[in-house]
This record gives structure tokens, sequence and C-alpha cells, in this order.
């Protein structure tokens, strides 16, 4: 093997990507499929390729499912026109989509995605960037897309987008607090005394072989699993583009690509928060709790990886359909809620949760 | 671990940032031509005539609430440090559950101060 590192990890950066890109098209058509479903429509029914679509028997089959649909939402964003108005500030016009785009997908690098074991018993991650400050590089970088949204709505010029954008801005940063906190429970118990102190998601993901700690910690995978939702702006927590009052939110001016490219950053956030959801409470690639894939026999090779990988990626896809059915199933908040919520409401809870835990932690290390 | 380690990183930034501009490059190549006119370049107002300045201003509350988050912010990431040593130190029996405890309680009287001023109040 003398291919060059460098190549290597370009060709790895953009397997990544496509996945996710992928990921986020077909997750479009599952929200348009499930949504016709939760409201007794049918969906997207009719796109086909040609030739493809005339395979016997599965063809028209896959034609009913939507499967083709992708393509032409695809097409559609490239072809339509490039609208930029005369009254906004090009420079951050353009920058924004960008931006909104650049740390969705950069985050994945720290989100292992399944774990491989060679036959000596050593235990190597999926991942990208196995880097020990794991969860806080997911967090400072996530956050980054609030400024895509900041400069989407400052930059557009126009009342609308402003105000969707600077009510999504404070939205975002309010429920952070909420989920970082959230999270330090599990941090606790994951760094056991005499290991060396991480913030891995893959050690943290290792550490659920018993219980998981959405069973351990119910009120931490409540409060984080709510933060997620209001993070990625989805409803009930769309403030941003609540369409009733504010159009589309800070993407009201934006048209082709450029929206396109908000619409595939949301769903890439989507997609990372729920796999980040997966490895923190549900257990990662352990198919139950106090089951794992080695007491089963897979441990070791290839089949192992590969089970660890579709464990993992089924449980993503279920997350990815809970977030479709919350949409059709709660109202949308009034803003005031959505921020007293988020300040006097689950950031207490989240503190007085990390209290209880660190003195039944302290209580169990030392009488035990 | 070395910095090495986040090679990757780099290399995901630059490839989202390069397929960023090539997606935005070949939409504005491909993208249909339509004409200019006054009515689409003015502010979409839902088919009204744009009133007044188009940045408009808006509540002071936004101000209050992201000052608060930076400090509340900054009090979260100083827990980061004490979450990977506390086992340790209770292993250790070196005093811990005290000192973090007054902290998360100076945390808890700010935000309850914050609350009582009426901080955090949307609905005035």
């Amino acid at each position: 093997m003398d291919v060059n590192p460098v190549i290597l990890k370009f060709v790895y950066a953009a397997t990544v990507v496509s996945v996710i890109m992928g990921l986020c098209s077909y997750a479009v058509l599952a929200e348009r499929k499930i949504s016709s479903w939760i409201q007794g429509r049918v969906g997207p029914n009719r796109t086909s390729l040609p030739l493809i679509g005339g395979i016997p028997l599965i063809g028209k089959f896959l034609t009913r499912l939507g499967i083709y649909q992708p393509v032409p939402d695809g097409l559609k964003f490239l072809f339509k026109e490039d609208v930029v108005p005369a009254h906004v500030n090009k420079f951050y016009f353009i920058m924004a989509p960008v931006i909104a785009l650049v740390p969705a997908l950069t985050t994945v690098v720290v989100v292992p995605f399944g774990r491989f074991v060679t036959e000596a018993g050593e235990v190597i991650p999926l991942v990208l960037a196995n880097v020990n400050v794991g969860l806080l590089f997911l967090f400072a970088i996530s956050s980054l897309g609030v400024y895509g949204v900041v400069l989407a709505g400052w930059s557009s010029n126009s009342k609308y987008p402003f105000l969707g954008g600077i009510r999504a801005s404070a939205q975002m940063i309010s429920y952070e607090l909420a989920m970082g906190v959230s999270v330090l429970p599990i941090l606790i118990w994951v760094n056991a005394p005499g290991r060396e102190g991480t913030l891995n998601l893959f050690d943290i993901a290792q550490a659920q072989s018993g219980f998981w700690f959405a069973m351990w910690m119910p009120v931490s995978a409540i409060i984080f699993l709510v933060c997620l939702f209001a993070e990625t702006n989805r409803l009930p927590f769309d403030m941003a583009e609540s369409e009733t009052e504010l159009v589309s939110g800070f993407h009201t001016e934006y048209s082709s690509f450029k929206f396109g490219l908000f619409f595939v950053g949301e769903y890439a956030h989507m997609v990372v928060g729920s796999c980040v959801f997966t490895l923190l409470f549900l257990g990662g690639w352990n198919p139950m709790p106090f089951v794992t894939l080695e007491a089963l026999g897979f441990g070791e090779g290839i089949l192992g990886a590969i089970l660890s990988v579709g464990i993992f990626s089924g449980k993503m896809c279920g997350m990815m359909f809970f977030f479709m059915w919350i949409r059709w199933t709660l109202p949308r908040f009034r803003y005031d809620q959505v921020m007293k919520l988020g300040w006097k409401i689950l950031l207490p809870l989240s503190i007085a949760n990390l209290v209880v835990y660190t003195i039944f932690i302290f209580y169990l290390d030392t009488k035990l | 671990m070395e910095v090495s380690d986040f090679a990757p990183v780099l290399v995901q930034v630059a490839f989202a940032a390069g397929l960023a501009g090539v997606i935005l490059t070949a939409s504005h190549l491909f993208g249909q031509r339509g004409s200019k006119g006054i009515i689409k370049n003015s502010a979409y107002e839902c088919g009204i005539k744009s009133e007044g300045k188009t940045s408009t201003r808006f509540s002071v509350k936004f101000y209050v609430t992201a000052m608060l988050f930076i400090l509340f912010d900054i009090e979260v990431l100083f827990l980061i440090p004490w979450v990977l040593v506390y086992r340790d130190f209770i292993a250790n029996s070196l005093p811990i559950l005290g000192p973090i405890l007054f902290f998360l309680t100076v945390l808890v009287v700010g935000l309850v101060y914050e609350i009582k001023k009426g901080g955090l109040d949307w609905e005035k």
C-alpha cells in the first residue's frame, strides 16, 4: 500500500461527503413521503427516469415509492434562475449559504459510524478524525452554523429575512447552553478513574455495552433531544421560517442552489444530530442493552464492522423518522414560549440534573 | 494525540468549501436567465410595496440574550475540564464535590438573579 496518505484522506472525505449528501437528498424524499402518509396523501409517485423506470416488476414499484424524486429536485435547483436582488449586500449574500453548509459537513469528521476489531483484539473506530476532543469539537463547529443564518438574514436587507435570522440565532444560542450542560453527566461517567480523559464519541459509545445512557440518564436524553430539535430549527421550533408570519425567514430572498445549500445544510445538521444522539444515548452500534456484538459472536473482522455500521445506521434512520414524525405531531410554539422553555425550564432542569448525578456518582464511587 | 490527527478536519473544510463553490458556480452558469426589473429587485414583502427602511430596529432583548449566552457558555466551558478529572479526584480522595457544588451554586444564583430582574421576560 503506497497510496499517498493525503490523496487517501481526500478520498475518505469525498466518500463521507457524498454519503451525507445522498442521505440529505433521500431525507428530503423521506420527509415528503412520511408527511404524506401521516396526512393520508400519496406523496411523490410519478417521477421516473428514462430506461430505469421501465424495469419489469420493480420499476413501477420504485416509481411509486418516489425513489427517483431527488434527481429532478436537484436538477431544478440547478436550472432555476439564480436571482441576486439589487438591494442585498452581495458578498455576504453569496457567502451565507457557504457558511451554513461548511460547518454542517465538517462536524461529520469526528462522528464514528462503526468499529472494526482486529484479530489482535484491538478496537479501531471507523471515523475520519479520531481526536480526543470529539464532542467539544462537534459543539464548537456546529454552533458556527448560526453565522450563516445571521449573515443571510442581515445581508438580505429586507424585513422578513432580518427578523427570521435574528430570531433563529437567538434561539440557537439559547438552546446550546442546556444542550452543553445536559451531556456533562455522561462525560463524568465515561471518564472513569485511571483512564486518560476523553471527550471522544467513540469512547462514549463503547462505554454503553451495559446500560445505554438513555436508560441510565433519561432526563439528559430528553433535554438533549429537545435542544437538538431547537438547534436544527425543526418544528416545533422553526421560528426562523414560521411561514405564516415571516414568509420563509432568513432565506426569503434566496433562490436556486443558494437556497438549496441552506436546505442541504439543515438536513446535514439533522443527520449529524441523529448520529450524535445515537452515539450518546442509544448505545451506538450495540444491538441491545447488555448485548454487544462481541457477545453475539460477530466481534472480529469485516463482518463485525459491517454489522456495527448497519446497526448504527438503522438507529440513525429511526431518529430521522422521529424528527419527521414530531413535525406533524406538535404545533409550533410562540417565540416567547420558545425562549421561556430554553432559559427558564431546560437550563435549570439540566443544571439540577447535573447536580443530582454529581452527588450520585460521588456516592457510588466512595461507598462502593 | 498529535496535531496531524486533525488533518482530516482541514481536508473536510477544504472539500466542503470547494463543493459549495462549485455548486454555486454551476448554479450561476446553468441557471435560467430572466429579465431584471424594479419589482424583482425590490425586497419581498408579500407583494406589497416595501415601506420604510429595510433594516428595521429590533428588540433589545436579543442583545441581552446574546450577552447572557456568552456568560453562561463560558461557565459551561469551565465545567468541561472538571468532568474529565472528577472521578479520578474521587478515587484519590481529593476534595472536589464541595468546590464544584459551590461553583454550580454561583451559576444558579446568577441565573435566578437574571430571571428575577426580568432579563428573560419576552411578554412585556
